[in-house]
């Protein structure tokens, strides 16, 4: 028994999670289930509330209803005399630990160099010496490519090189989810593919990812799961295929006919 | 057509007439009539000044250099170098603290917070001075005990502040509530997509301001940092009215006895020169060290700025 719900519980899961900005329900009541090694893709307009939903997850946003669930255990609150409250701050940066972020427009710490950038987080907070901290760095480094740009400062890169910097400084604290932020929305359309090269490389490698992207072509290819959202609520769900080609709403075929993936006289 | 052409060339000497001839000219800086009036004004204010300093005998340079070195003055600098020193310390730690509590989530911190900054604005550092130097004719004992009720540990408030002890504390307070204010901007200027990634990344607070944030605070706010604590130079010299000897008081109390007023004053500004030179020769260096990583858009003219800002753009 104990066994089977082992195998059976998602890695992570999101039971009716709702986030508002005063009036504004950015996210309002959404479930989901992500398995270990699945890579999903959450689009939709913008204000949809796809980032938000994203960054609720590692508690970059506190939720106001509902919880979230990693390896069967609740993070961000605990339960205090029949109710909840959120959790110590030093517990809260452990769970933190479970998920890397990847942000839109990379937050790449401007005064480190490359490989700083990258082994900075395992030394202060895991307390590797500096040794073991650049032995990971310059190993997930290569992983993106960056082998040699790593005694470079950021404003000494391009985008798309500092965006893979981002995704090394994520990978060197051995997350068990990476979450990616629009990784690609701020960079130039040349240098996009090389970021999305390395991220399909690591979906390859079978890391369980949370992607936020207007990258439909990649979401076909990459996703295991499509999740459209839009007003704070999950619209669409399923394989790319048939979400992206074959919406059951109305709202989604409008949405996909606009960024191309479905031929706009059927919609 | 044509016309057209011909008219743009009738311009020009005729053995620069083709396009090729032209593209070949070396591009110099315009140098035009503003350069010529500027060097002008220059020689002129350069000689006014000479004639001004050097040769007016009233400035008595012999008496400024006699004193200059001397051991009253030495003493006197060095109580101002002393004091400027302690209170630059603990002025910055109580601004560092003062920021956090003004930041702080708890409302509690956060009004005593404002309340400190909006009393040391209102108060003007002479009375701050007085107040503490007198301090212990408001509260003739210290203790720590309980409001109205009884007190565990006495001392006389008098044991406590000296003249030295109360610059110290008068000056420091003063500079915190400045201080405060310019490390909270700096924190308000720094994006917040540092924070986002410091959280991101697990990193406790302490840590994240110790290695991340500060080092980027620092590089905004020196500017504003190094003028303040150049006016905790100036600002020593307010202590002379709780009677404590540094550089100006000391040369107000020769000039008061040989009149020599002006050549003396001459003495303390020449030393006030010389450490505000050391203080901005620090800030540079600072200034340099805290820019790694960053293209030097604060530095220079406008015209460097310009430059950077195309570099950027490649």
């Amino acid at each position: 028994m104990t066994t089977d719900t082992k195998t059976t519980t998602p890695l992570l899961q999101l039971v009716g999670v709702s986030k508002h900005f005063g009036e504004l329900r950015a996210v309002d009541d959404v479930s989901l289930n992500i398995t270990a090694g699945s890579v999903t893709c959450l689009v939709g307009p913008s204000g949809s509330g796809k980032s938000t939903l994203l960054r609720t997850i590692n508690m970059m946003e506190e939720i106001n209803d509902g919880a979230v669930f990693f390896e069967g255990h609740m993070i961000g609150h605990e339960v205090r005399n029949g109710h909840r409250v959120p959790v110590a701050k030093s517990v809260a940066r452990k769970q933190t630990l479970n998920f890397g972020m990847v942000f839109q427009h990379f937050n790449l710490f401007p005064h480190y160099t490359a490989l700083e950038n990258v082994t900075i987080a395992p030394m202060l907070v895991k307390g590797l010496k500096k040794r073991a901290a650049q032995e990971i760095g310059r190993r997930v480094l290569e992983q993106v490519g960056l082998g040699n740009r790593m005694d470079h400062y950021p404003n000494e890169l391009s985008g798309g090189q500092q965006q893979r910097v981002a995704i090394a400084r994520a990978l060197a604290m051995e997350p068990k989810v990476l979450l990616f932020d629009e990784p690609t929305s701020a960079l130039d359309p040349e240098l996009v593919s090389e970021v999305l090269g390395v991220m399909r490389g690591l979906a390859d490698l079978g890391a369980t990812m949370i992607i936020v992207t207007h990258e439909m072509r990649f979401a076909e290819d990459v996703a295991d799961e499509v999740i459209m959202m839009d007003a704070g609520r999950i619209i669409e769900q399923g394989p790319p295929r048939d979400i992206l080609h074959n919406p059951s709403t109305a709202r989604a075929r409008k949405f996909f006919a606009s960024v191309g993936t479905l031929s706009a006289q059927k919609g | 057509m044509s016309s057209l052409l011909t008219r743009r060339k009738s311009g020009l000497p005729a053995d620069l007439r083709t396009q090729k001839d032209l593209a070949a000219l070396k591009i110099r800086p315009r140098f035009g009539i503003a350069q010529w009036v500027s060097i002008g004004v220059a020689i002129y204010l350069g000689l006014t000044l000479i004639q001004f300093f050097v040769f007016n005998e009233n400035w008595k340079w012999d008496v400024v250099f006699s004193y200059l070195f001397s051991q009253v003055i030495m003493n006197g600098l060095l109580n101002t170098i002393y004091l400027t020193l302690l209170t630059t310390f603990f002025g910055l730690i109580l601004g560092v603290i003062t920021a956090w509590a003004r930041m702080s989530s708890l409302v509690v911190l956060r009004t005593f917070a404002v309340l400190y900054i909006w009393l040391m604005r209102a108060m003007p550092p002479l009375v701050m001075l007085l107040v503490v130097f007198f301090f212990g004719a408001l509260v003739p004992t210290l203790g720590i005990g309980i409001p109205f009720g009884p007190s565990f540990a006495e001392v006389p408030t008098n044991d406590v502040i000296s003249r030295f002890s109360a610059a110290i504390i008068g000056l420091s307070i003063y500079l915190g509530a400045y201080s405060a204010e310019i490390f909270r901007g700096g924190i308000l200027a720094l994006p917040s997509g540092q924070f986002e990634a410091c959280k991101s990344l697990g990193l406790p607070p302490f840590k994240a301001y110790q290695k991340i944030l500060g080092p980027q605070l620092i590089r905004v706010i020196i500017p504003s940092l190094a003028n303040d604590v150049i006016t905790i130079f100036k600002s020593t010299s307010l202590v002379s009215v709780i009677g404590y000897t540094e550089l100006l008081t000391t040369v107000q109390t020769i000039y008061a006895r040989n009149f020599e007023t002006i050549p003396l004053l001459m003495v303390a500004v020449i030393w006030y020169l010389v450490l505000t030179s050391i203080a901005m020769f620090g800030q540079a260096r600072l200034e340099k060290r805290f820019g790694r990583g960053f293209a030097r858009r604060n530095q220079g003219s406008p015209k460097a700025a310009l430059e950077n800002a195309a570099k950027e753009d490649l």
